[in-house]
Order: C-alpha cells, then sequence, then structure tokens
C-alpha cells in the first residue's frame, strides 16, 4: 500500500486549497439530495460537519453515545480557539499561525494541511459570531483575545474559561436548525461498535441502542468518523468518563491504518492526583499561564519540609523559589508549549523538588498578578476556573498557589487521513481529534477547537463532494451480507463478554492497563520500558478474556456493557501505541524517548530517518502491526531543534 | 467516612421503583459523590449484584449529563455545584444520604436514576438558534456589540441543560431553562432578526412536552448550578408579550 496524500502538486503553499477548491467535483444542489452520509459523535467537528451537511442538502444521520448531542467532550474545552485575525496588530498572520503551529508540533505535520488550518480559522470566528456566540470583547464592543503557549503574539479568542462549551453550543444550534428542517435525524444515546465495507468502500455502520441494547444497521453513501481522541487509553485523563477510542479502532480493524499512536499530549496543568479512588483528572486551563507563574523550591531540603507540614507555601521567601520556566526560557517563560512545560514538571518532580503530599505537583502562582493588576481583574478572567480548583481541592488559590501537575489530555495521533481528511478506507473520513493531521507531535493551545470547526464547517463540505460525485446514488440494504455480518460479529463479541462471569471488574482491567501506560508510554518512555510494557499489555488483554465480569443483559441500558466493549478496544490500542513509541527512535514533542535528548533534556529529533507519519495497518489482534511510511516534505519551513530560549 | 445510601433503583420505564438501601463503608472526603457512587458500584458488580445506573460524563460541570436528587436538593446540598463537583467533605460520618433521578413527568425514568431529557432538545430544535448557513456570514468585528450586552448574553449562554431547574420546581417548569436560550439570542444583534418567531416557538414546544407552568417561585435559579438568573424569566415574558401583540407566526 501506498500513502498517498493525494496534495494538490504544483501550487505554492497558499494556493494549493483554493485551487483544490476549484479542482473538485461538485454536487448540484438537486442532487444532493439523493446521497446519504453518516456522521459519528458530535462534538465541534461531528456538529460543525453534520449541520453543514444537512444545509447543503445531503441526508444526515448523526450519533452520539450522549444523552444529548451537546455533551460531546468539546464542551469542556476552557481556554480558547485561534485564529489569524490579526485584529490585535501585533505582526500575526496567516502564515505565522501556520508557522508557529509546524514549529509546536515539532515538525512531524503535513505543511499543506496545517496552512489551510490557518487560512480557515479566520472563517471560523465569523461563523460563530454570526451564530450567537458570546466571544470576550472589549469596551469598544470588538472581539478581546488573549495569548496562549507557543505563541508571541495575541491570536486566541475565548469565552471566559468556556470557549469550547459557547462554540459547541453554536454548533449544536446549527446542528438542531438542521434536525428541525429534517435534514439530519439525531440519534443519541446510540453506540457505533463496527463499521460496514462494501466492494472496498464505507458503506454504513452498526449501532447498539444503549436504551434498549437493540444491534441496527445504518446504510450510507459516505461515513464520517469524529468521535475524539483516545486519551482514556490511560484510564486517568482530562477526557470524560465516556470518551472512548471504539469507533475508531473498529474502523482501524476494517482497514484504516492508524497513525502516530504515540504522539499523547500531556497537558502541563491540571489539578494532582488525589487517592486511589479517583476516576478522571481536571485540566485547569493553559490560559492560567498568561498570569500564573511556575515554581518549585530551589532545594529538595525546603521541599522535603514542605511535603511534611513542617513549613507552608507562604512560608518559603522569594530567594528559595525556583522559577524555572522563566530561567530555563526567558523568551517564552510560562507560556512555553505544553510538551515543554510538562517534561519540565516531571523534570522537577523527580529531582524531589516537587509539593504536595505526594510530591507530584509544582505551583501554580498568581500573588504576583494579584498584586499588579487586582483580585478582581484576575476574577474576571479565570474566576470560574480559581471555583473549579477551590471545588476540587478546598484550597483558596487566591490566598496560596494552586498544585499542579501534568495530566493525558488530548491524542495527536488518530486516523490516517489524506488532504480530503478521508481515510485509507474509501468513503471513511476521520474529523477533529479522531484524525492524525494538524498537529504533529504536539499540539499547540487553543489549535484542537480550531481544527475541529475547520475540518466540519470548511473542509469536509468540499472535500466529501468530491467522493460522492463519483458515486452512484443506489443504497445498500442492511440486509446485505456485509451488515448481516458486522451485525453478528458485534453480537457475538456483547455474547462473549457477558459470558466470561469471571471476577475483576472492567474498571479494574482499565486502571491496570492506564497505569501500564502512564509508567511506560508516557512523559518519558524508553525501549526497556516499552518492551516490557507490550508484553504486560498482552497479558492483560488475555486476562481480561477470561477474567473480567459484565453483570446484566444486552437487552437493557447496561453501563457496565458499554465500557467492557470500549476497554476491550483499549487494551489493543494501548498495545499499538507502545510499538509505535518502540519504533520511533527519536524524541519529538510529545513522544520523549529518553535515549534522544540533548545535553539541556530537551526532545532530540532525528530528521534524517524519522521525519515520517509511522501508519499502522491492522494484522490480527495479537498480530504485529505493519509499518507504512508517508515521508513528510518541509518546503516552507527550516527544520530546526525547537527552541523557546 | 461510613455513610447509608437510600437509592431509587427502577428496572426500566414501565417498571416500578423503590428506594433501597446500601451502607458504604470508608468513604474519604475527597472524592466527589460520584466517587462514591463509582465505589458502591464496584462493590455490588463484585458481589454480582447490579450497579447502579446514572448518567455523567465529564465530571468537570460543564456537560450538564449529571444529575440526581440528592437529601431533596438537585445536584445536592453546594450552591452553584453539579453532583460531579459535589465532594463528599459536604457530609458527615454517619449521614444518611437519599438519592433520586430528576422527577417530572417530562423526564421519564429510563432505569434507577437515568431520566429522558430529550424534551430539552426538541424544545432547542424548535428555536433555539440563530439561521445562518455556513460561510457568507459578515466579518467578525462587523458589528460591535457593548460588553456588557456581551456579558449579559454569556451568563445567560452558560445554561449546561441539566434538568436541576424543573427538577427544582414544584411545577416542573422549564421556563429558566427555555429563557436563558431567548435571552442570549434576543439579546445579540445577530439573534435579533428572529426574536419573536423564537420565542413562540420555543415557547410552544415547551408547553406540548407536558412542562408545568411557572408560579414565579424562584427554586429554579436558587438551585441552577450554574447561576442563570430569574431575569431571564423576566426577559421571556417581556419577549412574548412583544411576540404575540405582533406576531410575524402566520
Amino acid at each position: 500500500m501506498i500513502l498517498d496524500s493525494k496534495i494538490p502538486e504544483g501550487y505554492s503553499l497558499a494556493e494549493v486549497w483554493d485551487n483544490h477548491k476549484f479542482n473538485v467535483k461538485l454536487v448540484n444542489p438537486a442532487n444532493k439530495r439523493k446521497y446519504d452520509i453518516i456522521v459519528v459523535g458530535t462534538g465541534l467537528a461531528g456538529a460543525s460537519a453534520a449541520a453543514t451537511f444537512g444545509e447543503l442538502g445531503y441526508n444526515v444521520k448523526a450519533f452520539c453515545f450522549q444523552d444529548s448531542p451537546r455533551r460531546a467532550h468539546s464542551i469542556a474545552a476552557q481556554g480558547g480557539i485561534n485564529a489569524a485575525k490579526n485584529y490585535q496588530n501585533d505582526g500575526d498572520s496567516v502564515f505565522r499561525l501556520f508557522y508557529d503551529t509546524i514549529k509546536g508540533g515539532d515538525y512531524r505535520s503535513r505543511e499543506a494541511n496545517v496552512y489551510r488550518l490557518a487560512q480557515v480559522s479566520v472563517n471560523i470566528i465569523d461563523q460563530c459570531v454570526a451564530q450567537g456566540v458570546p466571544f470576550a470583547r472589549d469596551y469598544g464592543g470588538l472581539l478581546a483575545n488573549r495569548s496562549f503557549g507557543g505563541a508571541q503574539v495575541s491570536r486566541t479568542f475565548y469565552a471566559r474559561g468556556q470557549t469550547g462549551q459557547q462554540l459547541l453550543l453554536g454548533a449544536y444550534s446549527a446542528l438542531n436548525r438542521q434536525i428541525a428542517y429534517g435534514k439530519v435525524k439525531m440519534y443519541p444515546r446510540t453506540e457505533m461498535l463496527d463499521l460496514v465495507v462494501v466492494d472496498g468502500k464505507a458503506r454504513g455502520i452498526v449501532v447498539r441502542n444503549l436504551i434498549t441494547g437493540k444491534v441496527e444497521s445504518h446504510s450510507a453513501h459516505a461515513v464520517v468518523l469524529a468521535t475524539g481522541g483516545y486519551g482514556n487509553v490511560f484510564f486517568l485523563s482530562t477526557n470524560a468518563m465516556g470518551s472512548n477510542a471504539t469507533a475508531g479502532w473498529r474502523a482501524h480493524k476494517k482497514g484504516a491504518l492508524f497513525a502516530n499512536p504515540c504522539f499523547t499530549q500531556i497537558h502541563p496543568t491540571c489539578i494532582p492526583v488525589s487517592g486511589g479512588y479517583q476516576s478522571k483528572l481536571t485540566l485547569m486551563s493553559e490560559s492560567l499561564r498568561n498570569d500564573g507563574r511556575v515554581w518549585v523550591p530551589k532545594t529538595v531540603e525546603i521541599a522535603q519540609r514542605l511535603r511534611k507540614g513542617e513549613i507552608t507555601v507562604n512560608d518559603i521567601p522569594e530567594g528559595d523559589r525556583d522559577y524555572y520556566l522563566e530561567r530555563k526560557y526567558p523568551a517564552f517563560g510560562n507560556l512555553v508549549p505544553r510538551d515543554v512545560a510538562s517534561r519540565n514538571a516531571k523534570l522537577v518532580c523527580d529531582e524531589g523538588r516537587g509539593v504536595g503530599s505526594s510530591g507530584l505537583a509544582v505551583y501554580l502562582d498568581f500573588a504576583d498578578a494579584i498584586k499588579r493588576d487586582g483580585q478582581p481583574a484576575i476574577a474576571a478572567k479565570y474566576g470560574n476556573l480559581f471555583e473549579m480548583y477551590q471545588k476540587i481541592t478546598d484550597e483558596n488559590p487566591y490566598e496560596r498557589p494552586m498544585r499542579i501537575y501534568p495530566a493525558v489530555h488530548y491524542t495527536m495521533g488518530g486516523l490516517w487521513v489524506d488532504y480530503n481528511l478521508m481515510t485509507t478506507v474509501p468513503g471513511l473520513y476521520a474529523a477533529g481529534e479522531c484524525n492524525f493531521s494538524d498537529h504533529g507531535a504536539n499540539r499547540l493551545g487553543a489549535s484542537a477547537l480550531m481544527q475541529g470547526l475547520a475540518d466540519g464547517y470548511f473542509v469536509l463540505p468540499y472535500t466529501i463532494g468530491d467522493y460522492l460525485a463519483k458515486m452512484p446514488y443506489d443504497k445498500v440494504p442492511t440486509d446485505h451480507p456485509a451488515f448481516v455480518e458486522a451485525e453478528q460479529s458485534v453480537k457475538d463479541m456483547t455474547d462473549r463478554l457477558l459470558s466470561i462471569k469471571g471476577k475483576r471488574t472492567v474498571d479494574d482491567f482499565h486502571k491496570e492497563l492506564g497505569q501500564i501506560m502512564w509508567d511506560y508510554c508516557g512523559m518519558a518512555r524508553n525501549a526497556e520500558g516499552l518492551a516490557f510494557a507490550k508484553q504486560a499489555i498482552r497479558k492483560l488483554r488475555e486476562e481480561f478474556w477470561k477474567d473480567v465480569k459484565v453483570t446484566g443483559v444486552n437487552e437493557e441500558l447496561n453501563q457496565t456493557l458499554e465500557k467492557a466493549h470500549r476497554v476491550a478496544d483499549f487494551l489493543e490500542l494501548g498495545e499499538l501505541m507502545v510499538t509505535d513509541a518502540l519504533h520511533r527512535e527519536e524524541s519529538c514533542g510529545g513522544h520523549f524517548r529518553e535515549e534522544y535528548q540533548t545535553p539541556e533534556n530537551e526532545a532530540l529529533r532525528d530528521d534524517e530517518n524519522f521525519a515520517y507519519v509511522a501508519a499502522w495497518e491492522f494484522t490480527g489482534v495479537n498480530g504485529e502491526p505493519k509499518l507504512h511510511k508517508e515521508e513528510l516534505k518541509f518546503e516552507n519551513v527550516k527544520l530546526t531543534q525547537r527552541s523557546y530560549k | 467516612m461510613d455513610l447509608t445510601l437510600r437509592v431509587w433503583r427502577q428496572k426500566d420505564r414501565n417498571a416500578a421503583g423503590a428506594l433501597v438501601t446500601y451502607p458504604v463503608k470508608g468513604i474519604s472526603p475527597d472524592m466527589s459523590f460520584l466517587e462514591m457512587l463509582d465505589v458502591l458500584n464496584e462493590d455490588l458488580l463484585i458481589r454480582g449484584e447490579e450497579p447502579i445506573a446514572f448518567d455523567h460524563d465529564c465530571r468537570e460541570g460543564i456537560c450538564g449529563m449529571c444529575s440526581l436528587f440528592i437529601n431533596g436538593r438537585a445536584h445536592g446540598p453546594e450552591k452553584g455545584t453539579t453532583t460531579c463537583q459535589l465532594h463528599m467533605r459536604h457530609f458527615k460520618d454517619g449521614d444518611t444520604i437519599t438519592i433520586e433521578p430528576w422527577r417530572a413527568a417530562a423526564f421519564p425514568v429510563h432505569k434507577d436514576l437515568v431520566v429522558d431529557r430529550s424534551a430539552f432538545d426538541r424544545i432547542q430544535q424548535a428555536g433555539g438558534y440563530i439561521s445562518v448557513n455556513t460561510g457568507g456570514v459578515p466579518d467578525a468585528n462587523a458589528i460591535p456589540i457593548p460588553k456588557s450586552v456581551a456579558d449579559k448574553a454569556f451568563d445567560a449562554a452558560t445554561c449546561i441543560q441539566c434538568g436541576a431547574c424543573v427538577a427544582a420546581c414544584k411545577n416542573a417548569s422549564a421556563m429558566l431553562f427555555v429563557s436563558a436560550k431567548v435571552s442570549q439570542l434576543a439579546l445579540l444583534p445577530q439573534g435579533k432578526t428572529e426574536r419573536k418567531t423564537r420565542v413562540e416557538n420555543m415557547v410552544a414546544q415547551m408547553d406540548k412536552e407536558g412542562f408545568g407552568a411557572c408560579t414565579n417561585t424562584g427554586a429554579c435559579a436558587a438551585e441552577c448550578p450554574v447561576g442563570i438568573s430569574l431575569e431571564n424569566i423576566n426577559m421571556l415574558r417581556s419577549e412574548y408579550i412583544l411576540a404575540k401583540a405582533t406576531s410575524e407566526n402566520l
């Protein structure tokens, strides 16, 4: 198989997308109603795609596992959305957003995709404002911006600390309008459990109704997966409890290659773990690093006295504090990219200078900002985040610094897609976090919202028409053998899970998998640990299929069974992540191999041997996946060692 | 700490339900309420009993999926807090805690503590949007919006659609929920074009779904976890009167 990114050749970077839009085939308005499109997932990418397809005239079926499309986890994104509007007159441009994103991703993403993302970013803001998204504004009534990690301009649009919520509600309202018009049929509380491929093309999905347990088939001319990331492989992450990889993973087993699975983002500012009962981790928006200063005690001795409770944080004089990000990276200071901030937090904690009872935390201190701007100004910017912190920790961040620690937050890897966002299965598209396309080895803050809405509003509506225009109108009936077979395999898997009646709960397995992933495939990785993890996951997976305990029956609302399906997939995906991390013998972005680092402990890339996308082909559950490489060409940026000093 | 839970168990929409008592032991005050239920569910699973079904997803207080009527209060005793953000430090060792689903005719029970809130989605579909297609919109800064107006619209827009307002209301009225969306869009210049048809259609759908009438008790706003203000209900009323007086919904 040769991976063809299908980037139109012969154009300058700035002309690629415009020319592509002109060259793609169109479906005339009267014929659009003859095509059916399935969209799985209703976050920013899925809801915006489904709504826009409906507006164009296609017949859309949209699916989500939550009780309403508005609950998708995009809703929890806090800080903001980037766009190259240059409203602040501070030197921003489409090229600068493109450049920052390529560099922030440590040169492991496609130039043409990222440039297109930067181009359409400006349209997204216009669209959202027209929908009634209440972005923050200045007193003159125009839109306000804030700065974010990995950039030296203010290009982030925001709605207090709830930007994801407001953007998703905008997309949800557009979706609702199409549901009311009858162009979109919405299926909430419905989970996709298999992809149906007929004559090599994606022609539908098999779903389970989560209320009745009924397994049903849906046929269409194209299928879009917008099902988010796979951070929950780690059990503890900032993802929602229900976020899962099942749709994408089952598509992978049906032929869609999975790209760069080891590229996971560990977000530097999360509330630290407090106990073994912990079910998830909570993010504190990166925007806090605009005003908060990150520090730990200068010496191990002070940190030890602090952890023992002999002194409190406010007893530590200024001279005994190490503002390590400002010290090491004077140009970017506390606003270095996420991977750099996370790794440095781990470094100081590994040195024994961490704080909190576990020693796995660093301070994020607002004392100086409060002194400078006053408490009301800080509350206006971050009030809801401070409240959330206090609710969880019972500590007042206005009076003492927040304790933070990195946590799994986002996955840059995902289904491999070409420039049209089509996977290696014709007719199957992947959008948003579900695909691998735009963030390379590290995503910059406020870029996930941008990518989700870019894919859904402004990319897929063009590229999907190019595919559909070549498709016959005929529908594949759901009694076609491919549907019958897929339904049967879903039912068989459910029966198998219910019949084991073992002794260990699904969560128990999930927690053990998460611990293996965090210890060996987390912020720092090495060959020995990864090799061990691979065997440990295989063993755990074997045990899962012998000893898992799933109660109840299929024909009911059965949350244990839902989870069992998802964890069964995590147990396979986890191994692929480890395999990918083991094969990539370099460090880049969020993938830090201890064997490959500079003398200053920065990630050491190997552009000669690893400037490619690693796309893996499924060969069987216990088989070795097959590696396909898509070489990355850099014609508009110079590959350099990233420096934020 | 050790607690006694009385939990509503109901097999499905048509079955009769009942409160069942469960003791739970060794609960940490730093646990969230839902983590406490996770602990109980793991115990039930190990014993081969069916775990308690409840809705939850983000566990950050923003998705609106979690619910629970705890000791007679929507989302429990803490003001401005969803159940997922409620921590056990607000309870005492030895407490008995009663946990029920949202109770409203328009929110039928699916199972145990899980209810059907799709009526809310249908109200949103009746008019909770501005009719713009993707593309072809003016520049985002083309229409300045006074900061005070934008902030007010934002406050209304933060509704998480959890349904606590309905559960807290003795009439199971959805007025606070509907008013939040009506206000947000009526305040913004982009939403003014459709303000009359929007309020008429959303209110009509609200009535059709079987929610009760509003008698201004204010229980909804008192229990709202994100602080949606009663002012929105005032605005809904004036929008509704204006719309009816000069109806465009022919």
